[in-house]
């Protein structure tokens, strides 16, 4: 079977119309004329400031993690928790499913997709594809609406809101990790990360 | 903009994770959304390239119908019990709502309004009306059905909201005789319901919606 050049042409995932690929300046998107779906965007950030965004998510991630979320009092006696606190309370209330639920998509799915991100970046910056590329990048493709960090920081504010009605809420530095967190996923967002397949060539590794 | 050639007409066909286009895939060119043309792998990423999801209306209407199957103990069951010295407090999706409106959050109210009932069931209409469209070959409002299935496919996770509602609160109130939180049967149906209505919107192929009779330009 051949291959067209792989540069030189686009198909809308959308509609499946064909197109020439032109290049994208700062602040372009191409979109579809015929659905009108986002073909491509410029990249606006390098490889570098991406992998500089990741690090910056990892050490963030560990404190979200690390750090309880919010802290509840009652009469004297005082009760918070962290991530891991939600999913081991989820478990042991014979709500197993809601558990691991929970735990994937908030951290390890999240964990996971961060840690490959940066693995391919490291060797991207030098212009390499990274050890078991193809591979990463096919489970990083399947990843990605399994993350719901950002669903979970609207959840705690829900949950704060409800608490108050009969506890002393305070939040804690868990909850402004994920924010943070949520802040970085949202500059994520806009990067298609299936460039990768063309700013790091293959036999490059 | 007369004539946009589409890929299965030129014979080509791009892989779905990395987006390689990839040329002379053998295979008839039939339309029918089963995957015709299959069995060759991207020669980039190794993924089984098709011409179309495959089965994509089947699978589609299977996770469809037992996300909306879920979606009723989902709603009728409680999600959270309550329990405090003087009274026990079982809470529903929709009783929720209510009260953090009472609590005087409406802002928060219509957010978990909106997560909770809107996404899920805009969810069932949305893909509903785009299954039965597509199949009919319908050529009615392309574009804004094109528009509709990327909607769908932004918000669905939101639905997750109350789920982690509960879970964080389970976690917190736990001060044994005064007060406790416990999760029940309602908030399994409610992740399960959002976890297949995900499952739903990914196996639908939204090129089905441009792939009926009449010509759309
Ligand atoms: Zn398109």
């Amino acid at each position: 079977m051949g291959m067209s050049s792989p540069e030189a042409l686009l198909i809308c995932e959308h509609c499946d119309t064909v197109y020439r690929r032109r290049t994208l300046t700062r602040g372009d998107v191409a979109r579809c004329a015929r659905c009108e779906a986002e073909l491509e965007r410029h990249h606006a950030l390098s490889v570098n400031a991406m992998l500089a965004l990741i690090l910056t998510a990892m050490i963030v991630f560990v404190q979200a993690n690390m750090w309880p979320i919010v802290t509840l009092g009652l009469s004297g006696q005082q009760s918070s928790t962290t991530l891991w606190g939600m999913i081991l309370a989820m478990w042991r209330e014979q709500a197993q499913v809601v558990s691991v639920l929970v735990a994937a998509t908030l951290f390890f799915f999240p964990l996971l997709k961060m840690l490959l991100l940066g693995w391919l970046l490291w060797f991207a910056r030098a212009g390499r594809r990274a050890p078991g590329f193809v591979r990463l990048m096919v489970i990083l493709h399947y990843l990605g609406p399994w993350t719901m960090s950002e669903v979970f920081v609207l959840g705690a504010l829900v949950a704060i809101v409800k608490a108050h009605t009969y506890f002393d809420v305070t939040p804690d530095p868990g909850i402004y990790a994920y924010a943070a967190l949520t802040l970085l996923i949202t500059i994520f967002a806009g990067v298609d990360l299936r460039r990768l397949w063309d700013d790091v060539p293959e036999g490059a590794a | 903009m007369s004539a946009l050639p589409r890929a299965s007409e030129l014979g080509l066909i791009a892989c779905t994770v990395c987006g390689l286009v990839c040329r002379n895939v053998p295979g008839d060119a039939r339309l029918d959304g089963d995957g015709v043309g299959d069995d060759m792998a991207c020669p980039r990423c190794g993924t089984t390239l098709h011409r179309r999801k495959p089965n994509s209306y089947v699978r589609t209407w299977a996770l469809l119908i037992a996300a909306f199957i879920l979606y009723i103990p989902a709603n009728v069951l409680p999600i959270m019990r309550t329990a405090s010295l003087n009274d026990v407090d079982d809470n529903t999706i929709i009783s929720g709502v209510v009260e953090l409106w009472r609590a005087g959050s409406p802002n928060l109210a219509v957010i978990v309004f909106t997560a909770s009932i809107v996404v899920p069931v805009l969810k069932f209409l949305a893909l509903g009306t785009l299954l039965v469209s597509s199949q009919q070959g319908s050529g009615w409002a392309r574009v804004q059905r094109a528009k509709l299935y990327r909607l769908v496919e932004l918000i669905g996770y939101w639905s997750m909201l109350d789920v982690f509602v509960v879970a964080l609160l389970t976690a917190l109130v736990r001060f044994s005789v005064l007060s406790l939180v416990e999760p029940l049967p309602g908030v399994i149906f409610f992740g399960l319901t959002v976890v297949l209505t995900m499952l739903a919107s990914m196996s639908f192929d939204p090129r089905l919606i441009w792939d009926g009779k009449d010509t759309d330009d």
